[in-house]
């Protein structure tokens, strides 16, 4: 017989496991995110950084899953690719959605988007005359209310966040429920709720991430 | 000739017993060395490959399907009975002997029919334990109904898809012993001849249908499972690719054919619609458990169903069969149905049919209970009529469904062939004139699990394996003859297409060996098809080539042999002075039009002998003796 | 009415097909759209061409034989209706129609419309029974089973293997065939005892055979002319995840 690793079903768990370790990653990021309407982003980013075991072994687990995800998430496409030989003459979709079916695609954007925000805010090479590692507070914190507010007020890169996010959106409105497909955790009963709730989810993800970009462009918040 | 049957001899109950007694074993390490030809892969033949596959034999199986799961078994709605009395309502395997006996009108081998309720109930157990899902009650234990006017609930039912069930069921088994190596498949090819060296069925002729290349099989016996033959009538419930061809090639190598006059007339199919039509579609005979059956009482009354008030309709069956009313026999409903249409009293555009009303049972009951016992008859109605059965009576007219009649078989299911053994709707044993409800799924299967298995030891152990090749010259004359054939038919670039000529023998059999016949109607079949045979082989038309896929080159093959086959159907229709079961011989009836039996004169089965292209087939008798049961009219009053 | 049709040609597995116009012409709407097909073909023969090859058998929906997508849609534009079963009132007059053969790489076209579906008897074989022999089984009664779970497999059951899934799939996958065995039998007490194997065996050949990964596009249950639940790949995954189990003993 042959192993789970190289099963179909097996494979697919994993993308689904590691798709749902993630967005347990970025629901906490989005509400890690939102201290910055409270003035609280620069504390939260000082006490993160007091825990670097906390952030190595998060960086460490979230590496692998991403390398997991994207690994197989190519394997399988590929796969799937082959298996269908050309497209019909007239092709009428009925039940799938743009979202199903450009999951490769949504995920490139979002992985190219990852490289990206970790040069843009963790790396601070983008706009190195923004970067917080180069900005101390008045307590003498890296800055990073100020990196956050003067980069967003950027409009291009304000764009590029808010494009990641409608990509990001688009691949949990379909990740989300086909995850617990995929994990078998659903029934016709709970399906429904379940899809439902999925993209209750991958909406207010989408609306507490684009937040700070779009009150920043509008003015809203300022830095000091 | 007299034909002998073969029953053991004994008390009825321990005939079965007493034979596979009898009857030589093949050591187990002597089984691979045998091969069996399995043809076609139904009910009887899937059981019977996989069967014989598990015990050891070389088993090689053809279906001209594409797969072994669709062979036409797979479209009966109704059940399957078996006497297991689960429901302790009276039933034994005497009472569905008996029912099964009587139901064939006494035209049947008595030590046959008991064998086969005998064997109904390993049927169950042994499609229960591959995982069929049949329906179940809220205490998890098997759910019975009554069928086709049965006293009893007997039969075993899988919603309105027991036939498919029960396929997939054997198909499963199949698969098994496809996977371990016993069985070999040949999907998508067709049996073209039979091969006999020294007088035994030693192999056949088939047509890859996708290559057309025609090869040579050869094997120590043969099984032919390849159904029954009412697509020759053109219109009949039967697939669209069910044929009589591997059956009659066999008879045109000296197989006896027994019976092909009987031929089942299903009461409720929906009525054709127009020329175009290609097949009939069944609705399940459970339908009149509720429907009531009924057609104006004044001709050429063409009002619609609200306007026809309830004193003008007549309910012939509840007027003629109080006692059964609307579940009167198949044969019995079919031939009033066309009884009120011949008088003019049809319905729909075409005036062959009848309604089947619903409106009082949905006033007595409530849509919703209706909806539930037969919601998904009722959409498949719509979908076919487009219109809405709930609101307007359905419209049925009878179509033919099941043929009883089929080659001659002794008890141990061999023809008069030694090692050609038939199984299922392809052999004519079980049902004398007219079937049973329900009892069709149980004979294919009884035949391939349960009687097969031990009869063919017994011919296979008096026989050296592997002792004839398709070396032989035999094979090569064979092959000779069908790829001649196809050039024919090939080269005859005539003006009418092969479906055309298949309708127009489709006509000529419904009207003069359909429900009812008669002495003058056959003698005119007899003229009419002669000629429409000769007509065919000057200007049929069959385009394409012979070695590729060619659907028309197919169809012209079996159009071919149905054109021989009607003949021989009339022909035997006509020898049968008496009405009995689906045989209905309008110069032998009652006075208030019941068919009547002639026990003195045709207690026997016909079974025909091929005497070449230019001479009349022989009849050979096999008289049938009832030691058991007394021949008794059958009445439904 | 009268339609133009666009219809897949291909002479064999070889070569290349194309689609070719066709007029169908008086055409009544109490057809089936395969008795509407017969009157071209009878047309062609007619005039000696050649005819339009599909595949088809019972033309009463249960055979599974029939497997032709229709403007786009495996089995056509009317739910849970298979080809044989879909009448020409759902169409207009003038209307074109596109007819296509199942395309899936597991599915090479033998000819015109006519796939090979050999495949699926594959992923049968390699488990999809229950190891039962012949005779010496116990009697039918002798293992009560729930009524819910009997209807359950009797759903999935219902699965005809015409492989519109498979042609419905944007990735060619036959996870809704193979969950529909699967379901049929682990819902039973007869197909648990081989359940574990068999639902790797199955989804193994699934893949030997070129059938792509589900990624739950749900295409499938929407062509599935018997409604067969996409719910049941769930169940399979669920087996699999039972089968895969590193922490279960044997014999739980």
């Amino acid at each position: 017989m042959q192993s789970f690793i190289n099963s179909s079903v097996g494979r697919k768990m994993l993308v689904a496991v590691t798709g749902q370790f993630m967005i347990l990653f970025i629901f906490v990021h989005v509400l890690g995110n939102s201290t910055v309407f409270f003035g609280g982003l620069n504390a939260y980013a000082a006490k993160l950084h007091s825990l670097p075991l906390l952030v190595w072994i998060t960086r460490i687990i979230m590496s692998t899953v991403i390398t997991v995800h994207v690994f197989f998430s190519i394997q399988l496409t590929l796969e799937n690719w082959k298996s269908n030989p050309g497209s019909y003459a007239v092709s009428k979709y009925q039940r799938s959605t743009f979202a199903s079916r450009n999951m490769i695609w949504t995920g490139a954007l979002i992985g190219t988007f990852l490289l990206f925000h970790l040069l843009h805010f963790t790396f601070q090479v983008i706009n190195p005359s923004f970067a917080a590692s180069a900005n101390m507070d008045a307590l003498g914190r890296p800055d990073v209310t100020f990196m956050v507010i003067s980069s967003f007020q950027h409009f291009i890169s304000s764009i590029i966040y808010i494009a990641a996010m409608i990509a990001l959106a688009l691949h949990l409105f379909h990740g989300i429920q086909s995850s617990f497909q995929t994990l078998g955790i659903n029934n016709e009963r709970s399906m429904p709720f379940i899809t439902k709730s999925g993209s209750v989810a991958s909406v207010i993800l989408f609306l507490g991430y684009i937040a700070i970009p779009v009150i920043i462009l509008l003015g809203l918040l300022k830095g000091q | 000739m007299i034909l002998d049957g073969k029953s053991p001899s004994g008390p009825l109950a321990e005939k079965w017993d007493r034979r596979r007694q009898e009857l030589k074993l093949v050591n187990p390490a002597n089984k691979r060395k045998y091969k069996i030809i399995v043809v076609g892969t139904g009910l009887a033949g899937a059981s019977a490959a996989a069967t014989l596959g598990e015990l050891g034999y070389n088993i090689e199986a053809f279906c001209y399907q594409d797969s072994p799961r669709r062979g036409h078994s797979i479209a009966a709605q109704g059940g399957i009975n078996a006497a297991k009395n689960y429901p302790n309502d009276g039933d034994s395997i005497y009472r569905l002997f008996y029912d099964t006996i009587k139901s064939g009108d006494f035209r049947s081998r008595e030590a046959n029919v008991y064998r086969l309720a005998q064997v109904s109930n390993n049927i169950i157990d042994q499609c229960v334990a591959q995982g069929v899902p049949f329906a179940r009650d809220y205490a998890g234990y098997l759910d019975n109904r009554s069928f086709g006017g049965a006293q009893v609930s007997r039969t075993f039912y899988a919603r309105g898809q027991t036939g498919q069930q029960l396929l997939l069921g054997a198909y499963s088994a199949l698969s098994r012993q496809i996977r371990a190596g016993t069985v070999k498949l040949y999907p998508r090819s067709e049996m073209l001849d039979i091969v006999i060296v020294n007088n035994e069925a030693k192999g056949i002729i088939v047509r890859d249908l996708v290559t057309g290349r025609i090869e040579s099989f050869a094997g120590d016996a043969v099984c032919l499972c390849t159904g029954g033959f009412a697509n020759v009538f053109y219109l009949s419930t039967n697939a669209m690719g069910s044929n009589v061809t591997a059956a009659y090639r066999a008879y045109k190598k000296g197989a006896y054919f027994a019976n092909p006059c009987y031929t089942q007339i299903h009461p409720t199919c929906i009525p054709v619609s127009g020329d175009h039509q290609s097949k009939l579609t069944l609705m399940s005979e459970s339908l009149r458990n509720d429907g009531r059956v009924w057609v104006p009482l004044k001709k050429g009354d063409t009002r619609a169903v609200k306007d026809i008030p309830e004193n003008e309709r007549d309910y012939y069956l509840e007027r003629k069969y109080p006692s059964f009313g609307n579940l009167a026999p198949r044969d019995i409903s079919s031939r009033s149905a066309k009884e009120v249409c011949d008088e003019g009293r049809g319905i729909g555009a075409s005036g062959r049919g009848v309604y089947l009303d619903f409106a009082d049972s949905i006033q007595r009951l409530g849509e919703d209970t209706i909806r539930e016992r037969y919601g998904n008859l009722f959409e498949m109605y719509e979908r076919i009529t487009g219109e809405n059965a709930y609101r307007q009576p359905m419209r049925i007219y009878p179509a033919p469904h099941y043929t009883m009649g089929g080659l001659w078989v002794d008890y141990n299911l061999q023809s008069n062939i030694p090692g050609l053994f038939v199984l299922g709707e392809a052999n004519f044993s079980d049902h004398g004139a007219n079937r049973l409800g329900a009892s069709a799924l149980m004979q294919g299967l009884a035949d391939g699990y349960f009687i097969i298995p031990y009869t063919i030891a017994d011919y296979l152990a008096r026989t050296e394996p592997g002792n004839i090749t398709t070396e032989h010259e035999e094979f090569g004359h064979s092959r000779e003859k069908i790829a001649s054939l196809t050039d024919k038919l090939l080269s005859i670039k005539g003006d009418k297409t092969v479906t055309r000529f298949h309708y127009e023998l489709g006509r000529i059999m419904w009207d003069y060996v359909g429900m009812s016949r008669s002495e003058k109607g056959l003698n005119t079949a007899l003229e009419k098809i002669p000629a429409l045979r000769a007509e065919f082989w000057k200007n049929v038309r069959v385009t394409g080539q012979g070695h590729e896929l060619n659907q028309e080159l197919e169809k012209a093959g079996r159009v071919a042999d149905f054109l021989e086959f009607g003949e021989l159907m009339a022909r035997d229709a006509l020898e049968r002075n008496e009405s009995c079961g689906g045989h209905f011989r309008e110069e032998y009836q009652s006075l208030d039009g019941e068919a009547t039996r002639d026990d003195q004169n045709f207690s026997h089965v016909a079974a025909w002998e091929y005497k070449g292209a230019d001479n009349a087939p022989e009849m050979h008798k096999e008289p049938l003796e009832f030691e058991n049961v007394e021949l008794a009219v059958r009445s439904y009053k | 009415m009268n339609l133009t049709l666009y219809v897949w040609k291909q002479k064999s597995k070889d070569q290349p097909g194309e689609l070719v116009q066709y007029d169908a012409r008086n055409v009544s709407p109490d057809m089936s759209f395969l008795e509407m097909l017969d009157v071209v073909n009878e047309g062609l023969i007619r005039e000696n061409n050649e005819p339009i090859a599909f595949d088809h058998d019972c033309r009463e929906g249960i055979c599974g034989t029939c497997s032709q997508v229709i403007n786009g849609i495996p089995h056509g534009p009317q739910e849970r209706t298979t080809v044989c079963q879909l009448h020409m009132r759902n169409f207009k007059d003038g209307d074109t129609i596109y007819i296509e053969p199942w395309r899936a790489k597991a599915f090479p076209v033998i000819k015109d419309l006519i796939v090979d579906r050999s495949a699926f008897e594959s992923i049968i074989q390699s488990g999809g029974y229950v190891s039962v022999h012949t005779g010496g089984v116990p009697d039918a009664n002798a293992i009560p089973i729930p009524k819910e779970d009997a209807d359950i497999s009797m759903d999935a059951a219902e699965c005809i293997g015409c492989g519109a899934c498979v042609a419905a799939c944007p990735n060619g996958s036959a996870m809704l065939f193979t969950a529909a065995k699967i379901t049929n039998l682990a819902m039973l007490p007869q197909g648990k005892v081989e359940a574990k194997k068999r639902v790797c065996m199955m989804t193994e050949e699934m893949l030997n055979q070129g059938f792509g990964n589900c990624s739950n596009h749900y295409e499938c249950q929407a062509a599935c002319p018997k409604g067969i639940k996409v719910s049941f790949i769930a169940k399979l995954n669920r087996e699999f995840t039972k089968a895969v189990n590193i922490f279960s003993e044997p014999g739980e």
